[in-house]
């Protein structure tokens, strides 16, 4: 008898596995960011992140508001063996998440990117760097990622400008935002980015989390992680609502908006809600020409991951139907704590065609790639 | 039903674990003050390792505002998304009816013809029956 330690778990998996994939949430941290950000950072900002680190518009200014399900919010078996953060190393990533599920396509979210910074000018300084990061760090040498334009959102002249920047290069896909904003997304301060997003048609992806200043609730500021994790949904259909509402998709029909990482099961639920209230109070917004509903199942998409896991799958027949299979796109949240396995999510029945759609092809008709 | 003998008992001290392959199945193996527990290395969730989780104890609450922490190291969380087993029984805390890791059988004997050359020739092995 011989017995063997299990070094590498994924392959068997990987060899029995043939679907192809597209993972619309990846998440890249820099191995150091002196030596790897810095270099598309000027001396001066050098010298205030040295000082003073990246502040957020935030209550707890050292590290997270709520302690994360795992450390560093990360998969405890993500950390690289030769050192660093998960996330931070291209040559563990392939061979532990991209090759492991035949990931054929992976959209890159970096976090901790420069968003939400209290300093405007710093915000869009840190975004460019890591802009420029992700195209040397990752894109550039691994032809299967692409990378997310990061916007000092806050700003919408300096995000115009950084768009504009990446209009037409191919390192990115996607322009990035994230879902708690200072003001509800609808608000006119945004509209130039949306208007740069729909003119350049660069899909706009909106990440959970985020540093506005108001509370993580409706309810103001709760106690526990677990009402942070929920609360990304409710900020999710704020944002929906105040960008129906606010006329945003009349104006710019084109435009395309990804929630990612705030579940999805609440929408079919939100539609109901806006197009009933819609129906009786019609007259105080007048450009929303359609019931609400319309607009999300035309401008809205959704990443699945955290999934949603009811007890009855067939639950969630239904929630698919509502959206679109065409408007959910799979992501695993790599290499965070609750990340999604392609394999054991409970996915509804459907068809081979459907199921390649959700798993690739959806993500590669809207990107474009 | 064989057994397997899969190392030797004093390379596995309380407080640790072993993770090894038998006959094609990913086990982990727990010394739980020397006891020993084995548990298939797969979460029934969606697959993480167990093997990389950390063990703690069990918190629990009887009554709100009143807690109890006690069995340190007997629980272990998955690396992923932080399900909690018994290494006794593989059983999840939230919902252990229905939501298990499948125990595996663990002994330890001397074993006198054992093949493997990491195995004690003298001493305790841990021998496992799948
Ligand atoms: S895979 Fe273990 S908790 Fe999800």
């Amino acid at each position: 008898m011989t017995v063997e330690t299990i070094q590498n778990p994924g392959a068997a998996i990987a060899a029995g596995q043939k679907l192809a994939i597209a993972d619309c949430d990846i998440h890249p941290s820099p191995k150091s960011v002196e030596k790897e950000v810095f270099p598309y950072l000027e001396k001066r900002w050098q010298d205030h992140y040295n000082t003073y680190g990246l502040l957020l518009r935030q209550p707890y200014q050292n590290g997270p508001a709520y302690p994360k399900g795992q450390p560093d919010a990360a998969r405890r078996d993500a950390y690289p063996p030769n050192g660093g953060r998960p996330g931070s190393d291209l040559a563990f990533m392939q061979t532990h998440h991209l090759d492991r599920y035949n990931i054929q396509l992976g959209i890159l979210n970096p976090l901790r990117s420069g968003q939400g910074l209290q300093n405007p000018d710093f915000a869009a300084a840190y975004c460019k760097a890591v802009n420029d990061w992700q195209i040397a760090e990752w894109t550039s040498k691994e032809p299967r990622l692409k990378g997310s334009i990061c916007i000092p959102y806050e700003d919408a002249a300096l995000s115009v400008q950084e768009i504009e920047r990446r209009v037409g290069d191919p390192n990115f896909v996607q322009a990035f935002m994230l879902i708690r904003t200072s003001e509800p997304m609808g608000n006119r301060r945004y509209w130039p980015i949306y208007e740069a997003c729909a003119k350049n048609n660069i899909p706009l992806a909106v990440h959970a989390f985020g540093f506005g200043g108001s509370p993580v609730t409706g309810g103001g500021w709760p106690s526990f992680y677990i009402e942070d994790m929920v609360g990304h949904a409710q900020s999710a259909q704020n944002l929906i609502s105040s960008i129906v509402l606010e006329g945003v998709f009349e104006r710019w029909p084109s435009l395309k908006l990804i929630i990612v990482e705030a579940g999805f099961a609440w929408a079919p639920s939100l539609g109901w809600r806006l197009d009933r209230v819609w129906r009786q109070n019609r007259h105080e917004l007048p450009h929303v020409k359609r019931p609400p509903s319309e607009y999300m199942r035309q401008n809205v998409w959704y990443t699945t991951q955290p999934f949603e896991e009811p007890d009855r799958r067939s639950h969630l027949k239904d929630t698919f139907e509502w959206i679109g299979w065409d408007r959910l796109l799979f992501a695993t949240d790599y290499p965070h704590w609750d990340f999604d396995d392609p394999q054991r999510i409970p996915l509804p029945r459907a068809d081979a065609e459907t199921r390649n759609a959700f798993f690739l092809q959806n993500a590669r008709d809207l990107y474009g790639v | 039903m064989a057994k397997h003998v899969v190392g030797a008992a004093k390379d596995v001290p309380p407080g640790e674990r072993l993770r090894v392959d038998v006959a094609g199945t990913p086990v982990v193996i727990y010394n739980l003050g020397g006891e020993y527990f084995g548990l298939l290395d797969r979460c029934p969730h969606m697959g993480g390792l167990l093997s990389e989780g950390i063990q703690i104890g069990l918190v629990e609450a009887p009554k709100p505002g009143c807690y109890s922490y006690d069995r340190a190291g007997e629980i272990v969380r998955c690396p992923w998304h932080g399900w909690e087993f018994d290494i006794r029984t593989g059983k999840s805390r939230f919902d252990p009816k229905r939501w298990k890791t499948r125990p595996v059988e663990v002994e330890t004997a001397e074993v006198k013809d054992a093949q493997t050359i990491d195995v004690a020739q003298d001493g305790l092995n841990i021998v496992v029956t799948l």
